[in-house]
Order: C-alpha cells, then structure tokens, then sequence
C-alpha cells in the first residue's frame, strides 16, 4: 500500500446521516481489495514464489562464491607455505587449521538458527495471508532474529522459587551442546566436513539422544506441575520415536554398505540411463517409505507441530519451558532449530544424494549449493507442516509410533534385505 | 488447596489448577483438575474471576442507561445482548419497535452470529495446536467489525440497539458493504473445511470426544450449537420467533452423537445460514416499502416508568438461548434484572463429562463448548 492510500481523505469527511458519526473511510484496507490486487495471490502461491526467490538468491551467491573459491584456496596453502618458513611446526598449522575449520563449520547451527527463525517467521506470515517481520533490517525484516535475540540476551533470567536451581540452570546447557556437536560427522557438501568418521551415522543418533536428558531436566527441575507433564510427555515421545528413525536409516546403510554419512552421500553420486539419478529415495518402494518415516520421526525428535505435545502450547502452557526466560529459553530454541537443520542434513545426504546435481547438465553449480537448496526445500517442510496441521493427542501418538511408523521400518528393512537379494 | 484437598489426593495423582491463567481457558476460568497421568480423574469447574455485578448494576441505572451493561456480558456477541434487554423492557413496558427496525435487529444479529462463530473457528484451532486457522478467521471477522463500525462506531461493544427500535438506520453504502462482504465469505466457508474439519489428525481429536448424549444435554440445560451438537432440535429463532425471524427462510443444523466434532460443525453450518439470513434481511431493507429513516418507535421518552411487573424475552445467542427478566415497580430503573446466560449453564456440565478425559481433551471440550467469561461469571 502507498502511503497515501492510508491517509483518510479529510477533505471528503463521509457523516452517518442519521447520527451524524464519521463513516468508515472508503480506504479503510479490506481483505476483498487485497485479493483482487495482483499481489495478493492466494497465499500458498505467495509462499512458493518467496520460497522460489530464496533458493535462486542462495544459489545464485552459491554460484558466485564458487568461482571465488579456486582463488581462496591458494591464498590458504601460500599461508601454509609462509608459516613453514618461518619455521613454524607442521602439527600447530594443522592443529589450528582443525580449529579454524571447527570454528566454521560447527557455527552453522548458530547461524542456522538465526537464518531459520526469521524464515520460518516468514513462511508463517506468508502461509496466513500476513506479512511477517518488515521493519528491522534492509529488507524484509532480515534482521529481526538478531534483534529478538539481543533482546532474549539482556532479558533477566527468572529462576522460579520452587525450582532446583543447579538441575534448572544446566539443563538448556545439556539440551544445546549436543545438539552443537552432533553436527561434527555431517557433511555440508564435498570435502567440507569436520569429523569424517567411520560410524558417522550412528555418532549422530547417539549425541542427538542426550538432549532428551536436557528436556526431561528442564521439566523436572522448573517446580512446574505442566513443565514436569511436560517432560514426561517428552521422555516417551522422544524414546519412542527414536526407533523408527534409527531404523528408518537402516536400509540405507545396508544398500550404502558404509555407516560413514559422506560416503554414503557420495556413493548416490552418477544416473541410472544418464537421466534419473542415483538417489536412495529412487530406489524402488524401499527409498521412500525410508524417506517418509525418516521424516515423520524427524519432525518429531524436533518437537514440532503435529507432534509439539511436549510444549503443547494450549494444553501445558508451553511445557517443559514454561519457567524458562532470557537466553536459557533462547538457548532451546536455538537446539530446536539445530536439530532440524541437522535432520535436514541427514535426509540430503541419505536420500537426496548429497551435494549431487538432480540431472546430468546441472552439475555447473558447486555441489555444496546443490546441498544447501535440498537442505532449504526440506526445511521449507517442516514450517509448511508446522503452521497447517493440528497437533496430536499423546495417546495417539504413541499409537501411531508403535502400531504403524515401527513396524513399517521394520518391514522395510526386510523389503530392502529382498532389493539388495534381487539386485545381486 | 486447603488441607482437606491436599490430604485427599492420593500419592499417585497430582492436582492440577488448569487456570484462571492458562492460554486455552478463553479467559479467566479454573478448572481444578485431578489427574492420574495424563487422564483426568476429576474437575470441577471454577467461575467468579471475572463476577462484576452486572445484574446490581442494572438496578442503578434506567432502563436506557442500563443498555450499555449488556454489551459486557458477552462482549463477541453483543448484539444479541442488546436485543434480548431491548425485547425484555420493550415487553416490560409495552412498547413495539417498527418492522424496520426489526429486519436491522435480526440482520446485526446474524451478522454478528458470523463474527462470534469465526472467534470460535480460530480459538477451536489453536486449542487443537493449529494456529492458521485462527488468523484466517480474524481476517473475516475483521470485516464485520468495520460493518459495526460503519453502522454504529464500535467494534466490539455496540450499544446499537435501543429500547424501541435501533440507534440509528444503516448508512449510506452499507448494504453494498455488506453484499461484498457475503459474497468474500461464502467461499471461505469451504476454505475451513479444507484447512481445518478435513484434517484427519483434527478429526481425530475431536470425534466421539467430550460425547453429550440428548438426555444428558437436556438435563443439564444446555443450549445453542452445544445443545443441537447432540442433535435435539431446539432453537428459540425457530421455537419462539422474534422479531422477524418467522419470515426468515433458514434451516437449523443438528448434530449426530454429541461428540466435540459435532458442535464444532454445527457451528460452521450455522454461519452459512446466518449469510443466507443477511442476505434476506438485505433485499428486504433495500426495497423502501420498509420506511427508511423510521427505526425507532415514536414517543419512547429516554427516561421512562414501566407499570409494575415483570417480562421475559430470550433470544437465541451465538452461545444458546439468552434471557432476560425484567421486574418494575413502577419506578425509574429496574427493580431486579435477571440473566440467563448460556455460557453459565453450558460451563456446569464440564464437571461431568471431563472425569476420564485426557488432558488435551479437556481443552477440546472446554473450547467446543464455546463459553465466554464475561457472560459466565457477569
């Protein structure tokens, strides 16, 4: 809207006739106007046509660092040669490189977070035919998390009365580290990875699990009867849907052969007939219900909606967070928006193929702008999910766990067992 | 919790005070709940966080002062407020408000039945975690509340009826506002199914939860979409006519078993009927066999002396079926004013339907019940 469309037009004051009251100005903005403007498409169109902006923009700066890339590479190794005629030891280089690589690399869940809650608050508003954040920052409201965030950190922090202050105070710290190192194996395209180690797979489910320690601390140490219901909730939630995602990834590594998570990502490398390419979501039947139940644990180990019971906002208030304030309570938000970047992640890499291009006279782009665009497509998934659906009830959804997601990935792995028979 | 409360709860189940501040009572509501788990053993609804006295006030005031004390009763449907104090005093002191007055009367009424149901649309959502539909719903309510702004410059307190006919007639332009906003809502309608009745994980929380047999919903009084939810086909508009309701050509939906889905459903069937009423009321008041201009009746003094006696009128409210009762002694103000509040009697039969409910189901019932604290605790 122009900024004259919002002053009322005082020249031509419009008067009830009868009580002589102002009538309502005819600029007065009304939704049947927004949706005859060309703008106002309806707004799942909106959403996409952002979504669709975002990934060419992140490509496109993708594209450009890149090229820029090959140039960056020989300023690092002339560095290298520098420091060793200066007689500087081999290990120190290599020890500091570890932690500069480290330092880079397990910054993404921080900037992750930064990044995906203004998206989300974006998608959101684009989802409910509303705008969103637009004021702070150059555009759009971009930097909006980094004034919510400046905001959270000189919030004073509310210890309640009734909690167990030291149980209290360390569970956002036992909730946020693992989610921080859980992101060591992952591999953010070729090459870019801090810990290629061999059980990859399995480190990730085993760190990711302690964080349910956190929230089960959180709940009982707050002195809240709906944080403790709370924490219970998240104790069977988070347990029980630990296993069909484990198990959902099985398949994966039987047709992988290997538990390590680049070399799977690197083995759906090339195309079956030079078109279709060799990702394990094409694998016939076995793929995508791995996929599928892959993602539907995903969105619960993150507590979101339809699966938010453990803060059911409504029902207990918010959960195991209610007492929380400040950064403690930004420092869950942050393990929250880790681990669905990380379950993003793990879904490029064990499904789409990792930094692989989609077709064949594609691969123009770096792989880790391939990766990135998969990870934001994914993600855009789990917000769309988040602000569409109801939430479920506990009961059912422990029912749905137990009596459909485990034994689907059960009877996949035994469908991947007979795929892997019949293709040898 | 006194002592004898605290002693009497066993060591495996904990006490809950869901409420007065919880974000999904609709205002200030306790229900003191007992659970065993997850599922409630018992509860016991608690109102009177938001007692201001309405029906004393009332007896300090005259019958034209008292009018705007209606409007916070339940402040999302406050036209209905106004025209059940109107009828009751109108009734009480022999006056009849002119038929144009009448056709406005039952169009704010169902126009304002449509704005009460969209709150209860986006609320129901966000109790069942989807917050959508919430800000979809506000959308279109955001509408009829320019209308009540255009027609009488308030939003949510109208004050626009008055005892004798309405504060003032429609606007020039109005109905032409009106018509457009009919036609953007209609297809929204179906738009909320799609989002919301359709979802299965929506449909499982609601279906043959909170179940309210017809006997049952009967006996406890019940009235409005909750009473029809059960399928007894009871609705004043249809029962005891008011105003020009016996002109209007509209069917009332009825549920099946009783169960949350059904009065969620009830309700998105009644906002259909309730465009249909407006419509009607429109073509109706566009025409000018209706007198324009004349929508109050003549003589009504602003301070008058109904003989003494009493009257009752009721009407049926977004909530249920809302009356009041007007006692005169001859004097200026009110000797005694009584109100039946739906939301007051539909509140009681929490106690006995939420004994075996899991926790989220309580905020199921309690929103399908649709109450308002202001019209609960008056």
């Amino acid at each position: 809207m122009t900024e004259e469309t919002i002053q009322p037009k005082l020249s031509e004051p419009v008067f009830n006739h009868s009580n002589g009251r102002l009538l309502m100005p005819e600029t007065r903005y009304w939704p049947t106007q927004m949706w005859k403007s060309p703008w106002s498409l309806p707004t799942y169109r909106r959403g996409a046509a952002v979504l669709a902006g975002l990934i060419t923009g992140i490509a496109g700066a993708a594209w450009f660092l890149g090229e820029a890339g090959p140039r960056v590479a020989p300023l690092y190794s002339a560095a290298e040669q520098f420091a060793l005629s200066k007689g500087v030891p081999a290990f120190i280089i290599s020890v500091l490189w570890t932690f500069i690589k480290g330092a880079i690399l397990l910054a993404a869940p921080l900037v992750n977070a930064l990044f995906a809650v203004w998206w989300e608050r974006k998608i959101s508003a684009h989802i409910q035919s509303r705008m969103g954040p637009m004021y702070v920052g150059w555009w759009h409201g971009a930097l909006q998390t980094v004034a919510d965030g400046l905001k959270l950190l000189l919030k004073e922090d509310i210890i309640p009365e009734t909690a167990d202050k030291f149980v209290h105070m360390m569970a956002p710290v036992v909730v946020v580290i693992p989610a921080i190192l859980a992101f060591a194996p992952v591999p953010f395209g070729n090459e870019l990875v801090y810990a290629d180690i061999d059980i990859g797979t399995l480190y990730v489910f085993a760190v990711g699990g302690v964080s349910v320690v956190g929230i089960i601390m959180a709940g009982w140490s707050s002195g809240n009867k709906f944080s403790l219901l709370g924490g219970l909730r998240s104790a069977a939630q988070l347990v029980s849907y630990e296993l069909p995602r484990t198990f959902a990834v099985v398949p994966v590594i039987m047709l992988a052969g290997t538990l390590n998570i680049s070399a799977i990502a690197g083995l759906q490398a090339g195309y079956w007939g030079g078109i279709i390419p060799r990702w394990l979501i094409f694998y016939p039947v076995v793929g995508q219900i791995a996929f599928i139940v892959f993602l539907i644990a995903s969105v619960a180990e993150t507590n979101r909606i339809p699966f938010d019971i453990p803060e059911a906002e409504s029902e207990l208030v918010a959960g195991f967070n209610t007492e929380y304030s400040g950064m403690k309570f930004a420092l869950f938000f942050l393990s929250e928006f880790a681990y669905v970047l990380l379950s993003c992640l793990l879904m490029a890499s064990f499904f789409f193929g990792g930094g692989a291009a989609p077709l064949p006279f594609l691969d123009f782009l770096p792989s880790w702008a391939w990766f990135l665009g998969k990870v934001l497509i994914l993600m855009f998934c789990f917000l769309w999910f988040r602000w569409t659906f109801p939430r479920f009830r506990v009961d059912r959804l422990m029912d749905f766990n137990w009596k459909f997601l485990l034994p689907v990935s059960l009877l996949n792995i035994a469908a991947a067992g007979l795929l892997i028979w019949f293709l040898s | 919790m006194t002592k004898e409360t605290s002693t009497a709860i066993k060591a495996d189940q904990m006490f809950i005070n869901f409420g007065p501040q919880h974000p999904s009572t609709h205002g200030v509501l306790r229900i003191a709940l007992t659970v065993e788990g997850e599922v409630v053993i018992k509860a016991r609804p608690d109102v009177g966080y938001l007692h201001r006295g309405m029906e004393k006030l009332f007896e300090a005031r005259n019958y034209s002062q008292a009018l705007v004390l209606t409007d916070r009763l339940d402040y999302t449907s406050a036209m209905h407020n106004n025209l059940a104090y109107c009828l009751a005093v109108e009734k009480l002191a022999g006056i009849e408000a002119p038929l144009r007055a009448q056709y406005i009367r039952v169009l704010v009424s169902e126009l304002n039945r449509i704005a009460s149901h969209l709150v209860f649309f986006g609320t129901f959502g966000v109790d069942m975690g989807a917050f959508t539909p919430f800000l979809y719903a506000f959308r279109e309510r955001e509408m009829a509340l320019d209308l009540f702004e255009m027609l009488c410059g308030g939003r949510l307190l109208y004050s626009y009826m008055r005892v004798g006919g309405v504060s003032a007639d429609l606007p020039p332009g109005w109905i032409e506002k009106c018509r457009e906003f009919i036609t953007f809502f209609k297809p929204r309608l179906k738009d909320y199914d799609t989002l919301l009745t359709s979802n299965p994980i929506f449909r499982s929380r609601t279906e043959g939860v909170g179940v309210i047999g017809a006997e049952r919903a009967v006996s406890w009084g019940l009235s409005g979409p909750s009473l029809r939810g059960s399928g007894v086909n009871f609705d004043v508009r249809k029962n005891d006519p008011y105003c020009v309701y016996d002109k209007m050509n509209f069917t009332v939906p009825l549920g099946k078993t009783g169960c949350c889905f059904d009065r969620y459903y009830c309700r998105m069937l009644e906002m259909g009927q309730s465009a249909e009423m407006v419509l009607q009321c429109l073509d109706a008041l566009s025409g000018a066999e209706l007198n324009p201009g004349e929508v109050m009746a003549k003589g009504v003094p602003k301070m008058f002396k109904p003989a003494a006696g009493q009257a009752y009128a009721h009407v049926e409210a977004s909530r249920g079926d809302l009356g009041f009762f007007a006692v005169s002694d001859g004097g200026l103000n009110p000797y005694r004013m009584h109100v039946r509040g739906p939301s007051f009697i539909n509140v009681a039969i929490l106690q006995e339907i939420l004994a075996g409910c899991k926790i989220a189901d309580v905020v199921a019932v309690l929103g399908s019940l649709d109450i308002v604290l202001g019209e609960v605790d008056r």
